[in-house]
């Protein structure tokens, strides 16, 4: 159990690529952060530099309050999990769990006994004897969970580690790693692209893009109140809409219509509203030209154009629409983002005293 | 589902006899005594003579010194053969476990330098490892013989182009499971290689099982005399009107044959196993 202190980290490669840029990061014991950001954002190289795997450039990574950057990854007291497994293909499950601890010289009883806790856990008695090639995906994902949790290690480090596998299974990992974790209440670095299991899984986000920190939050925070249009864009699905829309007199205006008030100079903004903040009314409001409508089964995503900008909308399934919507939203709803820099602008938008335009 | 193609099984079987008559001649003649050899040629049925000649063959003192006997022959050769086999094995892993593994300066030169000397045979620089041997004093050893053809640039080559293959987490997993450098050769890429290394194994030792030049060089002394130089003299007993022991050639060409078949049937199982069996 540890704490892991990222202050200025930052890593350079031979060819000149800068893949990280001074990040700073806390995180506390027993907390699960999710690295989460495009793909080439760096989330691997920074992993990669907490685990020893790669040089540190600039800053320093302390691990449960050991300065590790000139130590070995052995020495590190971590484990990784990574995206292939990287189980070694000529011993059985239970040398691939116990081997690490051999090269420990922890007593033979000790490991016996580990690496039976861990196989109750994961449920891999059945397969305690067999090579990693007899096995199916899931198997040898949680063969590599094992063979981390064995180590009982300061930290967990896990790279994509489920991309390998079909989406049902994913969502049954996922679960799985989670419980696991909190159980164990090992701290925990996980890197993945995929948003959804960024949100399920952390306990709090971190979001990169170019090497560096676009913003730390939990998941529901991050999810509303992003801190830019890159952060806004990437979490949620459907993706936020991002719309062109200007501050002047007071009010928002878009499309001609008045969203609401807001402070403020005249100005040029970026508004985001996510699809499902859409509702529909009866008349007035934002005039939506219907392109596609993607049925979903629970629901229906509806595509279209507001005075020629794409926007997306998530409504009930059922009824027939008209080719023309009339859109709302709460005020609470409308997210302000600097048009140039995409950064979350402080002023939030008030309910009008017309509502209609 | 596949028919019974007579056509395919007349050319599998054609092929099989064009590769196994030679030997079966060799053999059948090698039971026929040295002058029906002589007068009427090769044989392909078996003879009378089969167990006297390879009981002379294998206990009769030979050569000028009257030391030498074909057991010593087949000894001698399975000296070499396995000495070329595992120390070519051993040396060229490991110079490519350094070569792959280890960052170090000019290694991809010095990789294309190892390279290139594929290009020269042995016979190229023979004179000069002779020299150096001789004036080491190592005329008439065993080691003498085995150490100078240890560095295989062909062994070299292939773990090279096989570690590349081998995934790098594999060496992050191990370096994450406090395996050092000796400990992740022994216990990770010794394991991996081992379909390569019974390939190279089987190619080595029949390539030192088949010197000649270099052992004729390296040692004067009979008590070194390999199956391939015993062959050779039998052959070239033409004193006078006497017959060259044309069946003891053959037993011992026979005898030649044995040990490397031996050593391919043994290594192909795991070779084949390999193959199917291991995933990366
Ligand atoms: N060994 C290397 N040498 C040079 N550049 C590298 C090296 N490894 C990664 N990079 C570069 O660093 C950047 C970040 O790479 P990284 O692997 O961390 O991305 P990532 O966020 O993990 O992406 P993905 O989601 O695709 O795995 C990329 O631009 C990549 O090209
Ligand atoms: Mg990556």
């Amino acid at each position: 159990m540890a704490e892991i202190l990222l202050e200025h980290v930052g890593k350079t490669y031979a060819g000149g690529t800068q893949a990280v840029r001074d990040v700073s990061l806390s995180v506390a014991d027993g907390e699960f952060i999710v690295l989460v950001g495009p793909s080439g954002c760096g989330k691997s190289t920074l992993l990669r530099m907490v685990a020893g795997l790669e040089d540190i450039t600039t800053g320093t990574v302390t691990i449960g309050g050991r300065v590790v950057n000139r130590l070995e990854p052995a020495e590190r007291d971590i484990a990784m999990v990574f995206q292939n497994y990287a189980l070694y293909p000529h011993m059985t499950v239970r040398e691939n769990m116990s081997w690490g601890l051999k090269n420990r010289r922890i007593p033979k009883d000790e490991i016996a006994a580990r690496v039976e806790e861990a196989a109750r856990m994961l449920e891999l008695h059945p397969y305690l004897d067999r090579k990693p090639r007899a096995l199916s995906g899931g198997q040898r994902q949680r063969v590599a969970m094992g063979r981390a949790i064995v180590r009982q290690p300061a930290a967990f480090l896990f790279d994509e580690p489920l991309s390998n596998l079909d989406a049902k299974l994913r969502v049954t990992m996922r679960g799985e790693i989670r419980k696991l974790q909190k159980r164990l209440g090992t701290t925990a670095l996980y890197v993945t692209h995929d948003q959804l299991e960024a949100m399920t899984l952390a306990d709090r986000l971190v979001v990169l893009n170019g090497g560096k920190i676009e913003q730390v939050g939990r998941p529901l925070d991050v999810y509303h109140r992003p801190a830019s249009t890159f952060v806004a864009a990437f979490i949620g699905a459907p993706a936020m809409n991002l719309l062109d829309a200007r501050i002047e007199a007071g009010h928002l205006w878009l499309a001609g219509v008045d969203l609401g008030r807001v402070e403020g100079e005249a100005r040029a903004v970026t508004l985001g509203i996510r699809a499902e903040d859409l509702q529909l009314l009866p008349t007035g409001g934002l005039p939506l030209r219907i392109d596609v409508i993607e049925e979903l089964g629970a629901g229906r995503v509806v595509h279209g154009f507001v005075d020629d900008q794409p926007l997306c909308v998530s409504l009930p399934s059922g009824a027939e629409l008209p080719a023309q919507l009339h859109l709302g939203a709460a005020p609470e709803a409308l997210h302000l983002f600097d048009a140039i820099t995409g950064k979350r602008l402080p002023q939030s938008v008030h309910s009008s005293a017309k509502v209609h335009a | 589902m596949r028919r019974f193609r007579p056509f395919d099984h007349l050319i599998l079987l054609l092929g099989a006899a064009f590769l196994m008559t030679p030997v079966v001649m060799a053999f059948m003649s090698s039971t026929h005594a040295a002058t029906e050899i002589h007068m009427n040629g090769l044989f392909l049925t078996p003879g009378t003579e089969g167990l006297a000649t390879y009981e002379k063959v294998l206990t009769q003192k030979g050569g000028f010194t009257g030391t030498v006997t074909g057991t010593r022959m087949v000894m001698n050769s399975t000296i070499l053969g396995l000495g070329f086999a595992l120390g070519k094995v051993v040396v060229s892993m490991l110079a490519a476990y350094g070569l792959v593994y280890f960052r170090f300066r000019f290694a991809t030169p010095i990789f294309w330098i190892i390279f290139t000397t594929l290009l020269l045979p042995l016979e190229v620089r023979i004179m000069p490892s002779y020299q150096v041997m001789s004036t080491l004093g190592a005329l008439n050893t065993y080691w003498g013989l085995i150490i100078p053809l240890l560095a295989s640039a062909t062994g070299t080559f292939y773990f090279r182009q096989f570690f590349k293959s081998v995934p790098d987490e594999l060496l992050e997993a191990a370096r994450i499971d406090g395996a050092g450098p000796v400990r992740f050769f022994l216990g990770v890429l010794v394991p991996l290689s081992r379909p390569m290394m019974a390939a190279i194994f089987i190619i080595m030792f029949v390539y030192g099982w088949n010197q000649y030049l270099w052992p004729m060089l390296m040692t004067t002394d009979e008590r070194f005399f390999t199956l391939m130089r015993g062959i050779k003299t039998i052959l070239q007993v033409w004193i006078g009107s006497q017959v060259p022991d044309y069946n003891e050639a053959f037993a011992l060409a026979v005898l030649a044959m044995l040990p490397p078949l031996g050593v391919v049937l043994a290594f192909q199982r795991l070779f084949i196993k390999g193959l199917t069996e291991s995933d990366k």
